[in-house]
């Protein structure tokens, strides 16, 4: 049943033209994003970093850094908007108490619902991402030192806002989840930023701040573990000035950090689901 | 076993009271209608009954198991008052999707006798999202009916309709007596109500005020005799008083020109019960 509820928002966005419109935008955004990555390399090539520094990787990197920014935000605008009114935007319209009155019941249909619309959102950006390694590496032949780890943990990032939106949904209407959840979702970036900056600047309070930010939303940790997997294996001059960068640093994923951020997953999918067996719809 | 049975149900939403105590019986095949002003507490009831509000306190049975769990989800079609089906799928795909959501293995047949009652047999292929609002209703009965229902709980199901589309409802309800479906009809339309149900209640201010067979509600209204004096009204009484009527004005001297036994309304009987309840 979960399966078939799932397979509910794929139906639902192929006939509702979501993967009509994406695809455009995404198109476009490759085309624009080979664009810089030759215009950039051809300039690196010419006036390249002084000293020991590798030009190319940091470039590289960079540019990387910063698809994988447009791919978090892309999809973490899909994810949103296939989940941002499962429940109350949904009971609203009409069209929740129908279904849910069926055997499945409450439960099969919220996970369903985030299974669909989390697996529309993750292939999504694994694609984009994919892309674009595809791009810089054949433009540049600049290649990043992992590909898969950065893959799967922009995956759960993209999983852990659907998660977001999904709870949301059980307490918000539909307009006012989606504006929450992208703007947590900025939130997230924003203090991933901070953190970086004061990094660069050793300020310990920004530190602080990007920290706890990355705590309350682990979508965040995990883009910068993403950010920092692309040149986990970079050390010396290079390393140091690529992890200045705001598209090149990030920071490693502990073990911890890990089990923090399934206790945080385990938690939202918890309190959505039995919120939403105890509302009165 | 009742196909309905509610024990003492009450509802608060904070401050306010939706259902004070309310207890009714539904008898398998029974088709009930449940009257009331708006905010009476009906929608409330309903969706109780369906496991989509929880009762404060009370029971509610639907076809001998709790209100909202699983079994009683797998015997019970429903359709709510205010309903959506997604306008990307067409009126084959709603109900097939429903079908597989009860688990049902009518397949195709089943759809297409569905389509057939409910008279959309022939847009089987349309999207709803270009059909009119008439038709989306006949749609939502027909999901309600998916995996025949053991009691079919209607809420406003004609709100939509026009006379032909409410005169198709009507069929459709005496078909489904006939089969032995229980039915509990929520409307406004005290006219359709008389003409289908078995039993009504009337339910104000979260309490069932009067309750019976519609008939009887609605019975014997009086006697009017006219004589030389003009006429006269005898409120309350019945047929069978009539001949002793007759005989006491013309022993009083009384010349009579006509007698006429006079009837009470479901309307007259539903505002009645209302003022009451009202002003109490």
């Amino acid at each position: 049943m979960i399966w078939l509820i799932a397979r509910s928002v794929f139906t639902e966005s192929l006939r509702r033209r979501v993967f009509l419109v994406v695809p455009i935008v995404t198109v476009l955004f490759i085309g624009l994003y080979a664009f810089a990555v030759d215009r950039v390399f051809a300039t690196v090539r010419r006036e390249a970093l002084g000293g020991e520094a590798n030009s190319e990787i940091f470039a590289g990197a960079t540019l990387l850094g910063l698809s994988m920014f447009a791919t978090l935000f892309l999809g973490a605008v899909l994810a949103s908007f296939l989940t941002f009114s499962t429940v109350r935007g949904d009971a609203e319209q009409g069209t929740l108490q129908p279904a849910i009155v069926r055997p499945p019941g409450r439960r099969a249909w919220i996970v369903g619902r985030y299974l669909g619309a989390a697996a529309i959102g993750v292939s999504y950006a694994v694609a984009l991402f994919a892309a674009c390694v595809t791009v810089t590496g054949a433009i540049s032949g600049w290649w990043p030192d992992r590909v898969i780890e950065p893959a799967l943990q922009l995956a759960g990032a993209i999983a852990i806002i659907a998660a977001i939106s999904t709870l949301g949904s059980v307490f918000l209407s539909a307009t006012a989840n989606g504006t929450t959840a992208l703007m947590l979702f900025g939130a997230g970036l924003t203090t991933g930023f901070m953190e970086q900056i004061g990094v660069a600047l050793n300020a310990p309070t920004l530190m602080t701040i990007g920290r706890t930010g990355a705590l309350a939303l682990p979508f965040e940790a995990l883009y910068q573990a993403a950010l920092r997997a692309l040149t986990a294996d970079t050390t010396g001059i290079t390393g140091f000035v690529v992890r200045l960068g705001p598209f090149g640093g990030g920071r490693a994923m502990t073990a911890l950090g890990y089990l923090w951020i399934a206790g945080f997953v385990v938690a939202v999918a918890v309190l959505a689901i039995r919120s939403f067996e105890r509302r009165d719809l | 076993m009742s196909a309905f049975l509610a024990r003492d149900v009450h509802k608060r939403f904070r401050a306010t009271t939706a259902l004070d105590g309310v207890s009714l019986e539904i008898g398998d095949g029974e088709l009930f209608g449940l009257l009331g002003p708006n905010g009476a507490g009906k929608s409330t009831l309903v969706k109780i009954a369906v496991g989509l509000t929880k009762a404060s306190s009370g029971s509610i049975e639907t076809v001998g198991h709790p209100a909202g769990s699983a079994d009683a989800r797998a015997r019970v079609g429903y359709l709510a008052e205010l309903f959506r089906f997604p306008s990307w799928l067409t009126a084959d795909e709603v109900l097939r999707f429903h079908q597989r959501l009860a688990s049902s293995t009518g397949g195709a047949g089943e759809r297409a006798e569905l389509l057939r009652l409910v008279a959309l047999d022939h847009v089987a292929d349309r999207r709803v999202g270009s059909m009119s609002k008439g038709m989306q209703q006949r749609l939502g009965l027909a999901q309600a009916l998916v995996n025949e229902p053991k009691l079919l709980i209607l809420d406003e199901p004609t709100s939509a309709l026009d006379p032909e589309g409410r005169h198709m409802v009507r069929r459709l309800l005496e078909h489904l007596r006939e089969r032995g479906t229980a039915v509990l009809l929520n409307s406004h339309l005290l006219s359709e109500v008389e003409l289908v149900c078995d039993r009504i209640a009337i339910l104000v201010a979260g309490r069932i005020v009067t309750h019976g067979d519609p008939k009887d509600l609605a019975g014997a209204g009086g006697v009017e005799i006219d004589t030389q004096d003009g006429t006269q009204r005898f409120a309350g009484a019945s047929r069978d008083e009539i001949p002793a009527l007759v005989a006491r004005l013309v022993a009083e001297g009384a010349r009579i020109f006509g007698v006429r036994e006079t009837h009470r309304t479901l309307e007259e009987v539903y505002l009645a019960a209302v003022q009451q309840e009202r002003s109490a």
